[in-house]
């Protein structure tokens, strides 16, 4: 018995060797253009994959520099990450084209749509851009509702699977495993916000839509009028007097969004402004997607629950 | 030759779709329902300059050339995918010259390989020459409302461009180094030092019918470009171009442009729609322009001497991104020929200093305000205000670094 059960450690000694050998040759480079995609992406490639991200975490991602170092590293890339809906619109077409890679061509197995079986919200029944700049795929800071950020975990370990079949086991592995702590989160993050569904928040931009759906929050304004238009001194009283109305005691901004706005509007309103980063490493503390979730459910949860 | 013919007859063939209800999410290209992208941009400018001769201090087709209003460009642009193969970009302009006249023309039509190997790509159609860094970019996305001095002189109204093929090469450097060859025609009015009928503009004479005998009497346009990030929130692009080709100030003269470019920029880590950022832009060129004997065309008993027409000039250009969709910006342009070769008023000296300021309310519309002072030395000074409305419909094109 003991004979047998040491040739069987030794044989799974072995292929994990062969395994990680062949993962130390070649491993895959994957280039997201956000680091929320870049984080996930880590999760599911582990050891097999190499990952950077296009977006620093504290820009806004609509509006990165296609910049020709950018090229060079989609040049190089085995799989490309994009969130897709339009989001990227503005400065990836360019890069592709530039970075002539076939391996991320659109439809390629390297080729990676986040939005991609993710049900969107906020689909314009009709393009208008007197309405602002609405995406016409939907809104797409998907990555903030946690099932969405798990149908992406297991998508990513197949489509990894296809361009490196011989680590296919790895990633169905990490998927299983970043799912059941992502689920165990979950659990927690609901718990925490369950004692204030229904509660009013305000955000600079439509960017928290899908975490208010997924926690029961309701959001009654943003600073923005419409999607990409900045506040106006009309619109921000407006956005005043909304808060006075419905008790409004949050007002939700990213690091790139225009804090001091957030701050007048919140003194006047008297609420507070919560710097909530939707990008992993926008804060020393939040490394990876679900330290950033942790941070933002914390936060949140910590900001409605002082008493008044 | 045969193979530039070929490859530049290549027809761009872009079909629109029925849309469909489907709302799938897509890669980044056009939207669900289409097979191209199909955009439209006007430029509309109003204002006013000391000057009444406007055509004589901005020589730009698209350059605002009328005291009151005028639309000097206004561009439809359909693009896509072909095939697996290649991409296809058409442009057509829509302009109103001094007169208040309608003008329609082909500005771009090419196509771009997207699966050739060795880091290969293929250009080939109607376009832009890569030389330096503003010729290739359309009206819409200057920083200013007219065009540097020195690209008028050396390229004339409407920058350079031209019927011909492109092969660039993407270097297998740690850092981005891109290295292309165009040929291209040397002939028609976009070819401006080479064998363009406007020509006489340069050297004075009456213009030589050249044919197309062999290689060299096509248009030949090298660049070099190279860039990195001197940290995470700056990046430093570098090129160096030229033009060399036949002109037709006789049966065997040629031209030859040189210049380099360079921009840097500095955006914020934490920008907001790409704001605060700081960048200066700046190209110098310089072309040699072997001229043969020929009779003069204002005067055809007189007879100018052979010999070379040297002209060089530059600009530089620092813009200010100063809070999300405002931006400053200041250029200086610099422009000199030799003397005693041919005196004109696209060969003198001139200092231009152009402050501006721009508004953009959304992604989709501008409102820019910039002033002039113009200063040619031998013909005197002349302040000029505009005032450029710029608005956009369909697609927006993504725009390059």
């Amino acid at each position: 018995m003991r004979i047998r059960n040491a040739f069987a450690a030794a044989l799974v000694a072995l292929v994990a060797l062969s395994g990680l050998g062949a993962t130390v040759v070649a491993k895959i480079r994957v280039v997201a253009t956000t680091p929320d995609l870049a984080s996930i992406a880590r999760e599911i490639g582990g050891e097999a994959v190499e990952v950077v991200a296009l977006a620093k975490p504290t820009e806004d991602p609509h509006f990165v520099d296609a910049k020709p170092s950018h090229i060079v590293t989609l040049n190089r890339a085995d799989v490309l990450i994009e969130g897709g809906a339009e989001l990227e619109l503005g400065w990836l077409p360019p890069l592709l084209e530039s970075s002539r890679n076939t391996r991320i061509a659109a439809g390629a197995p390297g080729r990676v749509v986040a939005s991609q079986g993710v049900q969107m919200l906020e689909i314009p029944a009709a393009f208008d851009r007197s309405k602002g700049d609405v995406h016409s795929q939907g809104n797409p800071h998907f990555l903030l509702d946690p099932p969405n950020a798990r149908t992406f975990a297991i998508s990513l370990a197949d489509q990894f699977s296809k361009v490196d079949p011989a680590s296919a086991a790895l990633y169905t592995a990490n998927a299983t495993k970043f799912s059941a702590a992502l689920d165990a989160k979950y659990a927690e993050w609901q718990r925490k916000l369950e004692p204030f569904r229904g509660a009013k928040i305000v955000t600079y931009h439509k960017d928290f839509v899908y975490l208010a759906a997924r926690f029961n929050l309701e959001v009654v304004a943003e600073l923005e009028p419409k999607p990409g238009i900045a506040p106006s001194p009309a619109h921000i009283a407006r956005v005043i007097q909304t808060m006075r109305a419905t008790s409004a005691r949050v007002i939700l901004v990213q690091p790139y969004q225009n804090r001091k706005t957030a701050a007048t509007v919140a003194r006047q309103a008297g609420a507070v402004v919560l710097d909530m980063p939707q990008q992993p490493g926008a804060r020393p503390d939040t490394k990876t997607w679900l330290a950033m979730m942790d941070h933002l459910v914390t936060t949140l949860a910590n900001a409605l629950g002082e008493p008044r | 030759m045969k193979a530039i013919v070929v490859a530049t007859s290549v027809v761009t063939c872009l079909v629109v779709a029925q849309p469909t209800a489907a709302q799938q999410a897509q890669p980044s290209g056009p939207r669900p329902g289409t097979y191209m992208n199909v955009g439209f941009t006007a430029l509309t400018d109003a204002g006013w300059s000391t000057s009444k001769n406007l055509a004589s201090i901005l020589q730009g087709d698209h350059d605002p050339k009328v005291r009151g209003f005028t639309i000097p460009n206004t561009e439809l642009t359909l693009d896509g995918a072909v095939d697996p193969y290649f991409r296809g970009i058409a442009n057509f302009i829509f302009k109103l010259d001094e007169n208040g006249e309608t003008g329609v023309e082909l500005e771009e039509a090419y196509v771009v390989t997207t699966a050739l190997r060795g880091n290969l790509q293929l250009k080939a159609g109607q376009y832009f020459a890569d030389f330096g860094r503003q010729n290739t970019m359309h009206p819409h996305a200057w920083s200013f409302v007219d065009q540097p001095v020195v690209l008028s002189r050396m390229f004339g109204p409407e920058g350079l461009r031209s019927q011909g093929v492109r092969l660039s090469w993407l270097l297998p450097t740690p850092w981005y180094t891109e290295t292309m060859v165009s040929v291209v025609n040397s002939t028609n009015g976009t070819t401006f030092s080479f064998r363009s009928e406007e020509s006489a503009v340069i050297h004075g004479g009456v213009p030589v019918e050249r044919g197309v005998n062999e290689v060299g009497d096509m248009l030949v346009v090298p660049r070099i470009a190279t860039s990195f990030d001197p940290s995470p929130t700056q990046t430093l692009l570098l090129g160096a171009s030229a033009a060399l080709g036949p002109n037709n100030s006789g049966p065997d003269e040629r031209t030859a442009i040189y210049g380099v470019d360079g921009y840097w920029k500095w955006k914020s880590a934490s920008a907001q729609q790409g704001f605060p950022f700081v960048s200066l832009q700046g190209e110098f060129l310089t072309r040699r322009y072997d001229a043969a004997v020929r009779p003069s065309i204002d005067d055809t008993t007189v007879t100018l001497a052979a010999g070379p027409i040297n002209d060089r000039g530059g600009y530089a250009q620092l813009l200010w991104g100063i809070k999300p969709r405002v931006v400053a910006g200041l250029r200086t342009d610099i422009a000199t020929g030799d003397v005693p070769a041919l005196v004109t008023e696209f060969r003198g000296d001139r200092l231009r200093v152009s402050p501006n300021l721009t508004w953009y309310p959304s992604e989709f519309s501008k409102i820019r305000v910039q002033y002039n002072y113009d200063d040619r030395k031998s013909l005197g000074k002349d302040h000029s205000l505009w005032v450029q409305l710029e608005f956009l419909l369909g697609a927006h094109a993504a725009h390059k670094f």
